[in-house]
Order: structure tokens, then sequence, then C-alpha cells
């Protein structure tokens, strides 16, 4: 059932667009029903899970890796997969009317729905291997998501520069995740987690830790890798409320929740988690204060809620991470609705040209206010139940953190106070407040069709039962994962009720208020904030992360960046650098390694001797064809038509043939014979066309090219000559004479004699049929690069 | 290339470069020779035409576009791979039946053999594709 679920949304996502293309208007409709149904059964599995049960599918893959296919529901997979396919369902049918008539909305399904998979796999994967495929595939997806409005120059920007961020961190995680199933010897999650002690004890679990978090903090938006998520607001509006409130960026706070019981009694960790996470936490909501485009402030309050779950894990505090993780999703992911919204109905984005929208739009406006004011951490919402439990966590930090105690609640207080400015942004200043904006709203501002509507109404609701009546739901998912987050390390539960917490006195209570009051406060002088803080945009914009991503690999900032001072030292353009470059990566590397390991010398003059014993006899046909390959390699140097040129290579490549046939491998030379044949053919088609040959290069120039030649050659001489100095190993030719040839024993036989043909077309046909469409691409790469170069101007002219 | 010489010449050792290359990659497997071999000498075969008659006339002598006869390789070699994976067995491992043929003898067919073939077509209709669009394209 678990990997139904997963291959029922994935075939969902390859049949979408041709379904999109019979069913039209109804795709969405029908493509709903792939998570609902999912949904339905991760709801079947919320109270066996909440009560400790888990279940585990495993189907043997790569075996001799020690690579498993296994999923496991537990209570943290379970809250993360009813997420992922309750969120989705609503997204599914929001983006049925929102994208309503647009050409690529069949396109669209397809790649929302294989983000869902990945998404879905990600959290139910129990092998590191597979969590990591999953996690790739979902950076892949919502590349495509993210750019999908791809004739737009930003979007693709934005698109890439996720793509590189969390890309990069996934390389990053993917050497942790290795270097940690190493360590604990299983790749197997409840493995390394059962077996969390020999972690404690290995040198190399610090790399290993912050290998992954590099790959945590960049896809969950962490600072200093923030900057990604906010650009990636560029996505249609559906795609940012599924991607940033409970899915993707999640990924990580997802993979620091799944591994901390391994780690949860580390300093390291619990000071990394903390300090990101709090760092994140305070940047994130004051860049949110000083929006006023409605996606930017809810992409900026993702970022800092993102820092609260990290830094709430770090504190010990798993059950207001596991709150955090809920309230934030269903506040969010309305919130991003309604920005959808009323961008689609309005025509606005800026929430200060809006205002009075709540005559307009009446539901749309109480799900903004309930969702706001969850943001806000106003009674009785949700959103309240977690930031009290947000602030008793920071007073209680357990661990290395703990000894900077103070620290904690202040910043938790001040990020409290602007998370509630942006909640009042979001949810108040829409629809509660006059428009002060000048001119009409660029359509006519009406509510949503019933479809838009569901999902952000079906949040807001969860919204309020959750703060009012969590036994309902929030309870048994909140502390089921709370257990799971904190493993076999203690914990406490907090009674979750919002009366409950509101009518009972208590530090967290009064912090709370503080919070909600300083940021009333600071949301009716917005104004003069947002002036007095301008000037420190300018650090940000001169010395932030987003600019040493600019330096390193855009160039946006300036005409130069690394990545382009390395495309041009390695792109260069001319094939003689290229010829330069890899000739010296060669040396440097081959060469060397030989002189370095320092064998260089003794296998030499092991092997040397040897050729004393040949008779000159001999020797005496290789020596006339060396003769000739060395004449003709020195006339190739010196001639001035290409034909020629031509020619004489022809002359060195048929002597080395010959040289083949005298060794007895007589297959060799047949196909060197063939393509010396087929190079002199291309070129006396192309040669033709060439201009004649002329001489650019300086005599200085030429020196570092000969110098470079012989150094190569030379060491292509050693490397041969040492080669006679290993032993000569039967290694598995034993294999090959054994099972290829008709008459010899053995279970397996390949019925012939040219051992060669046989290792290419059945021992290893698999490295065959690699190469031949490596073949088939570099075809098709220069037919495109060819002909569609000559086609150019003519689609210029229909542009 | 306009020489009465060549074209005449042409017309008789196109099929007869084009038996050899089948040869070549029949014998491939007790013998030198192979796919490759094959593919690369039917590739000098139509070369030979493309010279003589030019690149348009051997795309019509080889009816369908290049693209396809990578794809029918392509196709071919991976066919080749699944009757050992339907069998149990991994993934293009070698399956052989035998057939009696009158007055000739065993015949041995196998999977190997397809894929081999596979691997003439696509090479060949590599080879040919780079060759006629740098042709056309200078």
């Amino acid at each position: 059932m678990i990997v139904g679920t997963l291959l029922a949304i994935f075939a969902l996502a390859v049949a979408a667009p041709s379904l999109h293309r019979v069913l039209g208007r109804a795709t969405g409709y029908v493509l709903a029903l792939g998570p609902l149904v999912a949904f339905g059964y991760y709801l079947t599995q919320m109270t066996p899970t909440a009560a400790g049960e888990a279940t585990t599918v495993a189907m043997a893959w790569a075996e001799s890796l020690g690579v498993e296919f296994s999923f496991r529901v537990d209570s943290l997979s379970t809250l993360f997969a009813l997420l992922v396919t309750g969120v989705g369902t609503g997204i599914v049918l929001y983006a049925n009317s929102y994208l309503e008539g647009h050409p690529k909305r069949g396109r669209f399904f397809g790649y929302l729905l294989g983000f869902m998979g990945a998404m879905l796999g990600l959290v139910l994967a129990d092998d590191l291997i597979l969590l990591f495929i999953f996690w790739e595939l979902t950076s892949i997806t919502s590349y495509l998501l993210i750019g999908f409005d791809h004739e737009r120059e930003k979007a693709r920007k934005s698109a890439l520069q996720a793509l590189v961020v969390t890309g990069l961190g996934g390389l990053s995680m993917l050497a942790g995740l290795v270097l940690l199933g190493q360590i604990a010897g299983t790749f197997s999650v409840s493995g390394i987690i059962e077996n969390y002690q020999v972690l404690a004890e290995s040198p190399l679990t610090l790399a290993a830790m912050i290998l992954v978090l590099g790959g945590a903090f960049t896809k969950s938006a962490q600072f200093p890798f923030h900057f990604w998520l906010p650009n990636a607001m560029e996505a249609p509006s559906p795609v940012s409320a599924y991607l940033h409130s409970s899915t993707m960026v999640k990924a990580g706070v997802y993979l620091v929740a799944r591994l901390n019981p391994a780690f949860t009694e580390d300093p390291a960790w619990q000071w990394a988690l903390a300090g990101f996470g709090g760092a994140t936490m305070l940047l994130g909501a004051y860049m949110a204060t000083r929006q006023t485009y409605y996606k930017k402030v809810l992409a900026y309050t993702t970022v800092s809620s993102l820092g609260i779950m990290v830094m709430l894990i770090g504190l010990g505090a798993p059950q207001a991470a596991a709150a955090y993780i809920l309230a934030h999703a269903l506040f969010k992911g309305a919130l991003f609705l309604v920005a959808g919204i009323v961008d689609h109905e309005a025509g606005v984005k800026d929430t200060e040209q809006m205002g009075g929208l709540f005559g307009k739009m009446p539901v749309t406006a109480l799900v903004a206010i309930i969702s706001g004011l969850s943001m806000a951490g106003m009674v009785p919402l949700l959103g309240f139940v977690a930031k009290e439990l947000l602030l008793k966590g920071s007073l209680h930090a357990h661990g290395g953190p703990h000894d900077v105690a103070w620290l904690w609640p202040t910043i938790s207080t001040i990020a409290g106070a602007f998370m509630a400015v942006a909640g009042f942004q979001a949810g108040i200043r829409p629809f509660l407040m006059k428009r002060t904006a000048e001119g009409e709203y660029p359509k006519p501002p009406h509510e949503a069709p019933p479809t838009m509507l569901l999902g952000p109404v079906v949040l807001t609701c969860l919204t309020l039962v959750g703060g009012l009546a969590p036994a309902l739901f929030a309870k048994p998912i909140i502390n089921g994962t709370t257990a799971t987050i904190a493993g076999a390390s203690e914990f406490e539960l907090v009674k979750l009720s919002a009366i409950y917490m509101a009518t009972h006195a208590s530090t967290a209570l009064l912090l709370s208020g503080v919070a909600l009051v300083a940021g009333a406060v600071l949301f009716l002088l917005r104004g003069p904030w947002r002036t007095i803080t301008g000037p420190l945009d300018r650090i940000g914009t001169t010395i932030g992360p987003e600019r040493i991503y600019h330096l390193l690999f855009a160039g946006t900032v300036g005409p130069v960046s690394l990545a382009t001072i390395q495309t041009n030292l390695l792109q260069s353009g001319y094939l003689r650098v290229y010829v330069q470059v890899t000739v010296l990566t060669v040396l440097a590397l081959g060469g060397g390694l030989m002189v370095w390991q320092g064998d260089l010398v003794e296998s030499i003059s092991v092997a040397l001797p040897q050729f004393g014993k040949i008779a000159w006899t001999e020797l005496l046909f290789e020596a006339v064809l060396v003769f000739m390959i060395c004449v003709a390699a020195i006339a190739s140097t010196q001639m001035r038509g290409r034909l020629s040129t031509i020619a004489v290579l022809g002359v060195v490549g048929y002597c080395s043939a010959v040289i083949f046939v005298l060794f007895g491998a007589p297959d060799v030379a047949m196909t060197q014979f063939a393509v010396e044949t087929l190079t002199v053919i291309i070129f006396v088609l192309v040669v033709y066309h060439l201009p004649r040959f002329a001489v650019y290069s300086s005599k200085k120039v030429k020196s570092i090219d000969a110098l470079l030649g012989a150094a190569f050659g030379l060491m292509m001489a050693a490397f041969v000559v040492s080669s006679f100095a290993i032993a000569a190993d039967d290694g598995i030719s034993w294999y090959y004479n054994r099972y290829a040839l008709p008459d010899a024993p053995g279970e397996h036989v390949a019925y012939g004699r040219n051992l060669v043909n046989i290792i290419l077309v059945d021992f290893r046909a698999l490295d065959t049929f690699g190469e031949i469409v490596v073949l088939g691409l570099a075809a098709v790469g220069v037919y495109t690069l060819l002909k569609l170069r000559q086609e150019r101007p003519a689609q210029g002219g229909m542009a | 290339m306009n020489s009465i010489i060549l074209r005449t010449a042409t017309r008789f050792m196109l099929p007869l470069l084009i038996l050899f290359s089948i040869v070549v990659l029949l014998r491939g497997h007790n013998q030198p020779g192979g796919g490759f071999v094959g593919g690369l000498l039917a590739t000098s075969a139509f070369a030979l035409y493309a010279m003589a008659f030019g690149v348009p006339a051997m795309h019509r002598i080889l009816r369908v576009p290049l693209t396809t006869y990578i794809a029918i390789g392509l196709g071919m070699a991976l066919v080749s791979g699944l009757p050992g994976l339907i069998a149990g067995d991994p993934f293009l491992y070698g399956m052989w039946s035998s057939f009696e043929l009158a007055g000739i003898g065993e015949l041995k067919v196998g999977t190997p053999l397809l894929f081999d073939v596979g691997v003439y077509v696509t090479v060949m209709g590599v080879c040919l594709l780079m060759l006629s669009t740098l042709a056309e394209e200078s």
C-alpha cells in the first residue's frame, strides 16, 4: 500500500499531460483523486503510528552495496505524508482553476504530481540512498515548477538559483550520508538510529554531520543559504503554497528531525541547529517586516519559521518543533493560496496597494485573517499553541545551548514580534484596512471559485480546530511525532489546548503577550520602521550571501564571476586550449602520481632488461614501423596543406594498425583501419570548404606546445614501459576462456571463439550498450548543433 | 565529384562492400570482426556512394532518416536484453537456441547476435549522420 500510493502518484504524473488533452477542464478533479486516496490511507495510519507503531516495507535492491528499497511509516513520516498528500489534493484542485486556460496546464500537473511523489518518497524512505534519490528528485521537479513561466528571465534565474543552492547542498549531503552509512555499517535509517552509540565513538561522525547538515540547511533555506527561497516566489502561487509551506523546504527540517535521535546528545549537533536556526529565525522575521509584496512577506516568514523548527530541535524541544511544523503548514499554506487568489481576482501583488477587500471577497478574507492571526500567535488558534511551545522550548534549552540560556527566549520573543507584524500585514492589511492607493484595482475584485477556496478553507478550519480541540487530530499527531524526533532521549509533553494555555499564567504566556503587543505597535508604525531600517539593506547587498552567490556563479553584479573565469579558462572555444588543458591535466594527475609514488624509476629499471631478451630479427618489423610513424608525425607538424597533413597523419594511424596486427590484436587493427579510412573521408568532405592553413602561433607558443607534446609523449612511454614491470596476472581471462568456448566446461557457454567480440556483446554487453547510447547522443548533438544553427535566422524571423 | 569512373565503380562496389560488412559482422563471433567494425565498413560503403552521387542521393537509397537507424539500432540492443530479464537472469544475459537447417547443419541463434546487429546499425547511423551533417553544413 505504501509503495502503491507512491506508484499511483508517479503514474498520474506521467499520464497528466495526455489526460489533460482528453479531459480538459476536468483534469484537476481526476488527478486530485490520487493524492486524496493516499491521504485517506495515511489518515488510517495516524492513530497506530501515534501509539508508536511502525510499518516497514523492504525489497532487495543493490544487495552488494547494502542498499535497500525500503519504506517505513512511523509518526514523523505520517505527519509529513499527510501534509504532502492532504495539502497536495487542495493544491491540485486550486491549480486547476488558477491555471484555467493556460496552454501548459497538463504539463504543470505532470511536474506537480512528480514533485508530490518525490516528496512522499523522501519522507517515507528508510534507506539513506533511497532518501537521497527522492531528495534530488524534489530538487529537479521544483526547478521545473519554479521556472514554470520559463519565458520570463527572472523565473528561469530563480529556478536555477534554487537548483544550484539545493543541488550543492545535495552533493554535500550525499557525501555525508555515505560516510554515515560507512560508520554505522548500514544504510538503513532506522538501523542507524538504533545503533546510535556507534556514531558517538567514531571520529568521522562530526564530518558526516556537517556534510549532512549542508544538505539540510540549503534545502530548508537556513542562513546563509536563505536567499534562494524568497527569489523562488517567481513560481505560480499554488507552487509557492505547496513547495514553500508544507513540502520541499521542510525536507531539510524533516531530515534533521529524522536523524535527531542519532545525534541528539552531541553538543556540536545541538549548537549547529540552535545557532543556525536561531539566526535564520531572527533574520527571516526581520526581513519579513520590511516587505510589502504579499508573497515576499510570506516567503521571509517561511524562512523564519524554518529557522524556528531547526532551532527547536537543537534546543531539545521536540514537541514544540512538531507543533510548529503542523501549525506552520496549515496557516502558511492557506496564506500563500490567499496571495494567489488576491493576485488572480484583483490583480495586485503589493499588500500596501490593497485594502477594503473584506466586502469583496469575504471567504478569502476570513481565511486570511484567521491564518494571519495564527501566524501572529493569537489565542485560540493553533499558531498560538505553537508559539507558546516555542517560547517554552526557548526558556528550557537543553544540552550545550543551555550555557547561554538567556539568549533563546530573547531572540524568540523579538522574532515573535516581527512575525506578528508580518501576520497583520498579510491577514489584516488587505482586508480590514482602508485602501490608500490611487485608482481602481486592475481587475474588479470578486470572490474566487469554490475549487480555489476549498483548500484554504479546510486548512483554516484545521487551524481553528487544532487550537480549540487538539484531541481531534493535533494532539495525536504532534505527540506521536515528538516521540519519533526525540528517539531514546527524554522529553516532556505539555498540554496542548489553547484555552488551557491562555488561562494559566506562565513566563511563556507573558513573553507571548509582549511579542503580540510589540508586534501590533510595530505594525502601526511600519512606515517609519521601514524608513529607519532601510539603510541596513545595503549591508545585505554589499556583503550578503546572495552577493557571494552572484560573485561565484551568476556574474549579474559585475562582469566577472568565478564561474565566468572558470568557463573562459576551460571552455575557451579554441581547440588548441582544450587540448592543452586536457594534456596538462593528464600530465599533472597521471605523471604526478607516477613520480609521487616513486616506483617509476624502479619499474622502468625492472622492465628495460626484458627488452634485451628479444632477438633483433623480431624487432626489425617494429623498428621499421616505428621509424615510419616518427617521420610521419614530425612531417605532420611541418605540412602547409590540410590534405597533406591528413594524409601524413593517416600514415601514423595505418602504421599503428600494422603494429596491432603484429602483436596479435586483429580486431583492434581492423577497427583502426576502418576509423583511419573514415577520418580521411570526413576530412575530404569537410576540408574542401575550410580556409587555407595559416600560421597564427608565434615561435614562443609553438615551443610551449612542443614542450607539452614531448612531455606528454614521454609520460605515456614511461607509463607503457613501467607496465611491463607488473607481473602478468591471470585475472579474469580464465573466466572468459572457460565460459566462452563451445567445448569448454561450464554452465553458461557463449558459443564463440573470438573473445574480444564475446566480451563486447555478451559478457560486458551492458558497457557496450552504454557506449552505443553515448555514440547516438553524440551524433544527435552534432546534428542539433549544426542544423539548428542553420535554421536560426528563420526562427528569429518568426519571433 | 563528377567522375563517371567513380560512379560506375561505386554502383558495383556498394553491394559488395555492404555484403562484406555483413560478413564481418557475422563472423565476428568466432573470428576477428563484429558489429562495430562491420558498422564502420558499411559507413564507408555509403560514404563512397555519397562522394560519387552526392549526399542527397545517399539519403535516398537509405530510405529512412539516419536518426531512425540510430533509434532502431539502440532499440535492437535494448530488446536483446529483455529475454534474459524475462527468464529471471540479469539484463542482457545471453540466451541461445539452435535450429537444424536442412543440408547446412546446425545454426545457433542467440540474443548476442541481435545485440551485435544493433551495434552495427547504431554505428552506421551515427557515423553517417555526423558525416552527412558535416558535408551538408559546409
